[in-house]
């Protein structure tokens, strides 16, 4: 399979990302890792006149600590999450969940910023940074702005991105020390996507949950925020009944598709599962 | 449209092709280095028999177009033996383990192998199936390309290989 023709441009500035980008309009895609477009490409499902690839522009990688954040560039690849100690430091959530997106030569090429920016409700990290409550630099021809993880999504493939911009970094508060974390994630073999998962990162005190966040992937056609399934265990000590609650509230806002994956009652009762799991594995993280 | 040139080192060697922008690393590799060892299987990214080493990385070489490899180095099956001809710890491990039987699989999971190695010189089993799990096998069932690679981690390690009771 041979994608469609297009013409390649390779910038090494952002701004000049951000000009080709406004220029071409609609007809250019900007390129990152490419796991997502190239295969998409080939199956003739995109046909992109233009594609801008990023890997030549400087500044886009790295991952720095500064403060009580951490900055990803947008280009970083899964596999440089997975080799950073500041990132097992810090936040081990995200290196647990890079783990498990596709497989070792995918995540050498696949990035952050693709994976987040992409807007496919099957990526796994934009629920983990709306759980985190990451924010995305995006940078456009009349200048940057800084938009929340989970103001980004706003249906399948349709996110906050105006025609022009591109993201380049993602922030990332770093969770309080001896915070407990899982990312559970249900699928049929390496490589595929999630027939469900759930991100939760918590707190506790005196053997109760203090605070919680909880996110959803792939269960609905945006990634999801489960407040009111975290809102039921606040305060709990993760007992049975508390579980079956925050279960109950999470698949509440569940909406996914039926499709190869299972029907959607069933992805609905795995998904439900998957948060009551994280919970559990992050309440045993926790100190 | 029109064509750009590109330059790399394949295998220790400068080569240079003109080549469109949409036409993939593996063509390029196949078609125009005429090096057909590197195979080209689903062509969707999920099976690695088109894997190749760029610059340290295992790349699924039909997902990655061949302008983007311009100024790299690269590794295939091709590139493999030792200096002097002879078999690589990898490629005598695939034999003496009997680690294929089509072989259709086999030049990926041996430069998947080769980076795996490389990062990791001492790999546990686990390790080592998580390592290749973006390469897909159909005849083996794994257990011999396991093998096949904790002999090539021994001969390199200097150790002695005991392959384990099953």
């Amino acid at each position: 399979m041979i994608p469609g023709a297009f013409e390649y441009h390779r910038p090494a500035t952002v701004a000049d990302a951000v000009k080709l980008l406004a220029d071409l309009g609609d007809e250019a895609r900007p390129l990152a890792g490419g796991h997502s477009l190239v295969p998409m490409m080939k199956l003739r499902l995109a046909t992109p006149a233009h594609l801008v690839d990023l890997h030549g522009v400087a500044g886009l990688k790295g991952i720095r600590r500064d403060g009580n954040v951490i900055v990803i560039g947008a280009m970083t690849t899964q596999h440089e999450l997975l080799a950073s100690e500041d990132i097992s430091a810090a936040l081990p959530i995200l290196h647990e969940t890079a783990l498990l997106i596709a497989d070792p030569q995918v995540r050498y090429r696949g990035t952050i910023g693709g994976n987040v920016a992409n807007g496919d409700p099957g990526n796994d990290m934009p629920a983990l940074m709306m759980t985190l409550g990451a924010s995305y630099r995006l940078e456009g021809p009349s200048g940057a702005r800084d938009v929340a993880a989970d103001e980004f999504y706003q249906g399948a493939y349709f996110t906050a991105l105006e025609p022009g911009e591109l993201l380049t970094a993602i922030t990332v508060p770093i969770p309080p020390p001896g915070h407990g974390y899982a990312y559970e994630k249900l699928k049929r073999k390496v490589g595929d996507y999630a027939t469900a998962a759930a991100a939760v990162v918590l707190t506790t005190a005196g053997g109760k949950v203090a605070t919680c966040a909880i996110g959803l992937t792939n269960l609905h056609e945006t990634p999801l925020v489960a407040a009111d399934a975290a809102k039921a265990v606040i305060g709990t000590t993760l007992d049975a009944a508390s579980l079956k609650k925050a279960a109950a509230a999470a698949a509440a806002i569940m909406s996914p598709a039926a499709d190869a994956r299972g029907p959607v009652e069933y992805r609905k009762h795995v998904g439900g599962i998957m948060v009551t799991r994280a919970l559990q594995r992050a309440a045993a993280r926790a100190k | 449209m029109a064509k750009t040139h590109v330059t790399m080192k394949v295998n220790g060697a400068e080569v240079e092709g003109l080549v469109e922008p949409r036409t993939l690393l593996v063509h390029f590799i196949r078609e125009n280095l005429q090096m057909t060892g590197t195979h080209i299987g689903c062509e969707t990214t999920h099976c690695g028999a088109c894997t190749v080493d760029i610059d340290g990385m295992s790349v699924k070489s039909c997902t990655m177009f061949a302008v983007q490899a311009n100024g790299s180095e690269i590794t295939t099956v091709e590139g493999m033996a030792n200096a002097d001809g002879t078999l690589s710890p990898l490629q005598e491990g695939f034999r003496m383990m009997h680690g294929l039987q089509c072989g259709f699989c086999t030049p990926g999971m041996i430069l998947r192998a080769h980076r795996l190695l490389k990062e990791n010189p001492s790999p546990t089993e686990a390790e080592i199936r998580m390592g290749i799990s973006g390469n897909i096998c159909r005849c083996t069932g794994y257990q011999n390309i396991v093998k096949a690679i904790q002999y090539a981690a021994a001969k390199i390690n200097g150790v002695e290989f005991k392959e384990a009771a099953e």
